[in-house]
């Protein structure tokens, strides 16, 4: 078995295409962003017991996803060189027992009524599936498109986005079906499965391998490296931190929206927008951010990184302040135009970063220095709901009405953005002192 | 593998497609409330 998942019989036969590594990535990312729909539990796991006071509470349950989302970022960031030196059926391979066997903890967790088996099969055994999982693909993707990196890791990043899409409705099905813990069964089942056909599937391109017609380049940009930086090198630099901060500030930005999209739209436009129809608003949402994972990608394979983050940011600020006025004047259809534009770009920034670590960094640390940077979105995690949810509970105690008191958390969202715009205009490329020698790659074991 | 058969290709992406394409549909439909 040991064998089978070595970097060393992974490598692509002649004649394999190059197009079957995408779906390998989806079958990954589609399951693993399951995390993002993981609330549709939320209301049925406080009943397991009938509703009664030993049930469980919302604010107990809501500890899982935190859980999750937090070994997201530390098995990503500690893991990632061995991910990367493992090659990415080994990465697959594990983060689909993770994740899958992770389902199957929580389920006994849920019928045992055990809390903290939840906490830690979904919570940290899952966690670290998502973590392993996100970043298993990036590297092997930029390397089979160095002619369209962004466009390559746009692809799976979407399936990340896209993933809650079928998770929401399936999960409804199966709790209607068979119960919640039959359905955490079912789709640890499931999800172990089709995560190891994209394990099965994937290749890597043997070495010094490029594209049919592909011609690298004569002069590289001044942005865009050919050469190669170790990961821990990568850490010290200052480009990483800066691009740490580009990406922290676009999710904060959006992730503080993303879970009062509903309680704004309805709050903002009272009486025309219901439950229901908000409901139908973050659909749209969930649609646009994952729509955005492909096409900012695809776009930024065109204009560069840097552009690419410039327009997030530029636009985003003025979509930001536009926000309010969309209220003060009535407009409900400019208030939902702004708000897709908006979680596109979220979703573009997380689908973007990938290729700008590989522009800056070179391919062969890619994947772990993806893995370090994803701290970044545990932060803004944290950061981008306590903004807006204090923010508008401060708003609302000094006597502002609700249906405006989002429009000084949209100003301070800008202002993220102006940070963000600042911290990619500093970002120039990285000094060749940080450049790996072959003797030192050789020393580390890198093929 | 050598080589790599148009019939891969389509059960790949369709394996990935299918799903995600009525995940897509699902929410269109949901969405749809929100303009009439």
């Amino acid at each position: 078995m040991s064998s089978f998942l070595d970097r060393s019989h992974t490598v692509a036969a002649p004649g394999f295409n190059r197009w079957m590594v995408p779906p390998a990535a989806l079958c990954v990312h589609l399951c693993i962003g399951q995390v993002y729909a993981f609330s549709v539990f939320n209301l049925p796991m406080t009943k397991l017991l009938g509703g009664t006071a030993a049930d469980w509470k919302l604010t107990e349950l809501g500890w899982i996803f935190s859980i999750a989302i937090f070994m997201l970022g530390a098995s990503a960031a500690v893991l990632g060189r061995w991910v990367e030196e493992g090659g990415p059926r080994r990465a697959m391979f594990t983060a689909a027992l993770c994740f899958g066997g992770g389902f199957l903890i929580a389920a006994l967790g849920l019928s045992l009524h055990a809390l903290w088996l939840v906490y830690l099969g979904y919570g940290f055994i899952g966690g670290i599936g998502l973590g392993l999982g996100y970043i298993s693909p990036v590297s092997t993707l930029i390397k089979w498109f160095p002619d369209r990196p962004g466009m390559a890791t746009g692809m799976a990043i979407m399936g990340f986005g896209g993933a809650a899409l079928v998770a929401s409705p399936l999960s409804v099905w199966l709790m209607a079906s068979f119960g919640v813990t039959g359905s955490f069964v079912a789709l640890g089942l499931g999800y172990t499965v089709f995560m190891m056909v994209g394990a099965a599937i994937v290749r890597v391109p043997p070495e010094g391998w490029q594209p049919e017609g592909y011609v690298p380049p004569a002069q590289q940009k001044k942005l865009i490296t050919d050469q190669h930086v170790y990961v821990f090198t990568a850490v010290k630099t200052p480009q990483f931190w800066l691009i740490w901060i580009v990406l922290c500030m676009n999710v904060t930005a959006g992730i503080g929206v993303l879970g009062q999209a509903s309680a704004m739209s309805q709050e903002m436009f009272p009486g025309r927008v219901t439950a229901l129809t908000a409901a139908g608003f973050v659909g749209l949402t969930s649609l646009f951010n994952m729509g955005g994972r492909f096409f900012w990608a695809s776009i930024s394979d065109m204009i560069g990184r840097k552009n690419t983050y410039f327009i997030f940011f530029v636009l985003g600020a003025v979509l930001y302040i536009l926000v309010p006025q969309t209220g003060a004047v009535g407009s409900l259809s400019l208030f939902v135009v702004c708000f897709l534009v908006i979680f596109s770009m979220y979703g573009g920034g997380f689908a973007t970063v990938p290729a700008y670590l590989k522009d800056m960094f070179g391919t062969r640390y890619v994947g772990a220095i993806h893995g370090m940077l994803i701290t970044a979105w545990s932060a803004a995690g944290i950061l981008g709901p306590v903004l807006v949810n204090y923010i508008r509970e401060y708003q609302i105690s000094i006597g502002v009405p609700k249906a405006q008191a989002y429009n000084i958390t949209m100003y301070i969202m800008a202002g993220l953005l102006g940070v963000g715009f600042v911290a990619n205009l500093l970002i120039t490329a990285v000094h060749e002192k940080h450049h790996m020698v072959e003797d030192e790659s050789d020393a580390i074991g890198v093929v | 593998m050598n080589g790599t058969s148009k019939l891969q290709l389509i059960l790949a992406w369709g394996f990935v497609g299918i799903p995600l394409a009525w995940g897509v549909i699902q929410t269109l439909a949901s969405a749809v409330k929100l303009f009439q």
